[in-house]
């Protein structure tokens, strides 16, 4: 019976109890949200326009972070040492699309997927040879972004503290999201990447470049990566273990589906408040630490009902 | 035709073999460094190499090595990976490596069973298995100049000397956040001994190594419970990012403390002028101003010969790994003295870390007179349970807060004695002791 209160009752008795502290698990858990569904989205750009999951997403937030935080280290002004960076995952795109796409052409999803494991191991070798293994302090002072809190008073003498850098990575991040939605759907280049996103073939019969539309998408990802980069380093460093975090992105994207943009942002919010909640108020109960797989049970059980995702496209074939 | 290309084959086979083979000179001093200048744990890993590889080539410059033997210093990138690091224990074993330096609890758990059979000493200083300080048991491992337990210890007698005594412990939550592997969970056993001796609450708070740049959860939790001091096992990115999260939520960082291991210099930086008051121990100088470290600058890194970056010559990692390669040179230099030979195998390096005793005078001659306490081993004590004291973050720099003083030697030891008992039962048949005992 004990038990059966602390899982059934007792958590909900603690949010009523401190809603100071709920308030606060719920932002922390919508910040977290905010930036699983960022990291989520470069996957999401890429495998809309080429069917790849790009393995090498995680370590291009890494690659961009360190390079931004690299040139600025090497007196570079912090602006201009953005334009720059904006600049080498330009280069970054048109490299995959002419040496690691453009080969691999009607090659099967397997081996495209594995093409992206190689870069991977590229970035990473390539990235601590020109910057270090050390983790690097994010330059967020110099590129003008807030730092500090504010502290609400809640109810009776609690706090609800927000970080400035948090609100701006969730304003930030809003933006993006509208541009991509606005760039995919308003302009002539985004009708063309959903084109080819439907049928390589087809767009291509019809005069579409899919070279273009690739080098286009993977530079799209690389924004999406500087931008989370940014976001991430801010809130600790600029390091190799941030790779490891963008993993994170997996359970986001079977519950959003892997093609949906909408479906980044909902399943990043839903993985982030949910993983959050379950840790705070369930995982004392088993001992903690349950925050690492509780993402998955989610996106499992979500995957039992819908197997494309919430807003994935569902897939009929012929047989 | 196919004769002769197997001819062919073979003679190149061998020839690529041969060339593989070790360079296996005689007169010569192999130190193997098991480092990680790479992967989520460089942070920590890049300055404990650079520091441990600069005195090294410091004493090869400087004095043409140890007693006139040049020391041949090799460096095997493990990435904090146990099982990169066993296979770096096989790389070096038969390579005439004198001593292995895991840098990891985890890879030094794994080769502990190997060295004894392989006869090779494993010098895990300040880390690995506490147990291992029993000499009798482990004849082959050393952890000097204190063990994980020591560590959690003295972090206890310094949290009572400031509440006015052990008895005022009893009713306090004391909270454990660690780096949920071998490292972070190998103090547990002591915290729990301690808390239930005196009467104070343990919260745990684990972070898994996935996870440590996301600890938003564990700060949480701790908002909530409120405890009134705060450990951490941290390593890697884990430190910083527990450190900048303390902050995050007001958490008073003066009783916030760190093992010896969560005080690198860019950890308490992470978290700006908040981090003021951010404590940890430690067990050697901080700086540059001693004669030994003035000695690296010179020969070394003023040289062209050190990868490290200029501005984070003498942070407290790299002092750190000065102060270990220090230990592996007098235990060389021991060995020679009791062998009477120049050049020594790994057995004789056994001996000489076992019989190790550096004296004040010792210290001065090195150059390092205030830089470490004297210290000294035994037989039966690998590891010496000496003396720390506590350093203190001020927004720019460790500053050293109050005295060197004892961990609870008297409660830890009896406790480390049983543990290697158990560690011995649980590994059964565990080899008995038959190596000499030369103190």
């Amino acid at each position: 019976m004990d038990m059966l209160y602390s899982i059934l009752v007792d958590p909900f008795v603690q949010m009523v109890e401190l809603p100071d502290f709920f308030l606060q698990v719920l932002w922390e858990g919508f910040v977290a949200g905010v930036l699983y569904a960022l990291i989520a989205l470069g996957f999401v750009l890429i495998f809309k326009a080429s069917g790849v999951f790009n393995f090498a997403q995680g370590i291009m937030v890494v690659f961009a972070g360190l390079t931004l935080v690299g040139l600025h280290e090497k007196g570079v002004p912090a602006y201009l040492a953005l334009i720059l960076t904006i600049g080498v995952m330009g280069v970054l795109a048109l490299a995959v699309e002419r040496f690691v796409m453009r080969p691999l052409v009607n090659q099967p999803d397997i081996i495209l997927l594995m093409s992206t494991i190689g870069l991977t191991y590229f970035l990473v070798g390539f990235g601590e040879f020109v910057f270090g293994g050390e983790p690097k302090q994010m330059i967020t002072q110099e590129l003008g972004l807030p730092t500090g809190s504010t502290a609400l008073e809640i109810g009776d003498g609690g706090l609800l503290i927000l970080q400035h850098i948090d609100i701006a990575a969730a304003v930030i991040a809003i933006i993006m999201v509208g541009a991509l939605a606005v760039f995919f759907n308003k302009t002539r280049i985004g009708r063309a990447l959903r084109a080819v996103a439907d049928d390589h073939q087809a767009a291509l019969s019809v005069g579409i470049s899919l070279n273009q539309i690739w080098a286009i998408v993977w530079f799209a990802a690389g924004i999406v990566a500087l931008t989370t980069g940014i976001m991430w380093g801010a809130r600790s460093d600029v390091s190799f273990a941030l790779e490891i975090i963008a993993f994170k992105a997996l359970p986001v994207l079977i519950l959003g589906g892997f093609t949906s943009i909408p479906g980044a942002i909902v399943g990043g919010l839903i993985i982030g408040i949910g993983e959050k909640i379950g840790e705070i108020y369930w995982g004392p109960l088993v001992g903690g630490g349950i925050e690492s797989w509780l993402a998955y049970m989610i996106a499992l059980i979500f995957l039992l009902f819908r197997p494309q995702g919430l807003f994935g496209e569902r897939i009929i074939e012929r047989v | 035709m196919r004769l002769k290309c197997l001819i062919a084959g073979t003679v190149l086979a061998g020839t690529l073999a041969g060339a593989a083979l070790p360079a296996f000179a005689a007169d010569e001093l192999h130190v193997p460094l098991f480092s990680y200048r790479t992967g989520p744990y460089a942070g920590s890993g890049i300055p404990i190499a650079n520091g441990m590889h600069d005195y090294l080539t410091m004493l090869n410059e400087r004095d043409g090595g140890i007693n006139g033997v040049k020391i041949r210093i090799t460096e095997c990138e493990t990435g904090y990976d146990t099982q990169k690091g066993v296979e770096c224990y096989e790389q070096v074993k038969n390579d005439g490596a004198l001593v292995i330096s895991p840098y990891s609890t985890g890879i030094t758990l794994q080769v502990i069973p190997k060295a004894s059979v392989d006869k090779i000493p494993v010098l895990s200083m300040a880390y690995g298995l506490s147990a291992a300080a029993e000499g009798n048991t482990f004849p082959w491992v050393f952890n000097p100049p204190d063990t994980y337990w020591d560590g959690a210890s003295a972090i206890i007698v310094d949290i009572a000397r400031r509440e006015g005594g052990e008895e005022n412990l009893k009713g306090k939550k004391i909270g454990y956040i660690f780096l949920d592997a071998g490292y972070g969970r190998e103090a547990i056993p002591l915290l729990e001994q301690l808390s239930s001796d005196l009467g104070f609450e343990l919260m745990q708070y684990p972070v898994a190594g996935k996870e440590m740049q996301n600890q938003s959860s564990q700060w949480l939790n701790i908002r909530r419970d409120r405890p009134d001091y705060m450990i951490m096992w941290g390593w890697g990115a884990m430190s910083p990012t527990a450190v900048k999260e303390a902050t995050k939520i007001r958490y008073p960082m003066d009783k916030f403390y760190g093992v010896w291991w969560s005080g690198g210099n860019d950890d308490a930086a992470a978290g700006g002028d908040a981090a003021k008051g951010y404590r940890t121990l430690n067990f050697h100088g901080v700086g540059s101003d001693f004669g030994a470290i003035q000695d690296i600058k010179k020969y070394v890194v003023d040289a062209g010969k050190s990868e490290v970056d200029p501005a984070k010559f003498a942070d407290n990692l790299y002092n750190r790994g000065v102060y270990n390669s220090m230990l592996i040179a007098e235990g060389i230099r021991k060995a020679q003295e009791l062998t009477g030979k120049t050049v020594i195998d790994a057995t004789d390096m056994r001996n000489g870390l076992e019989n190790l005793d550096i004296t004040e005078d010792r210290l001065k001659e090195m150059g390092m007179e205030g830089f470490a306490l004297p210290m000294k081993l035994s037989c039966e004590d690998h590891s010496g349970h000496h003396k720390v004291y506590v350093v203190e973050w001020d927004g720019k720099d460790w500053q050293k807060s109050g005295d060197w003083f004892s961990p609870d030697v008297e409660m830890v030891k009896p406790l480390l004695e049983k543990a290697a008992e158990e560690y011995a039962a649980s590994n059964a048949p565990w080899p008995e002791r038959t190596e000499p005992c030369l103190n």
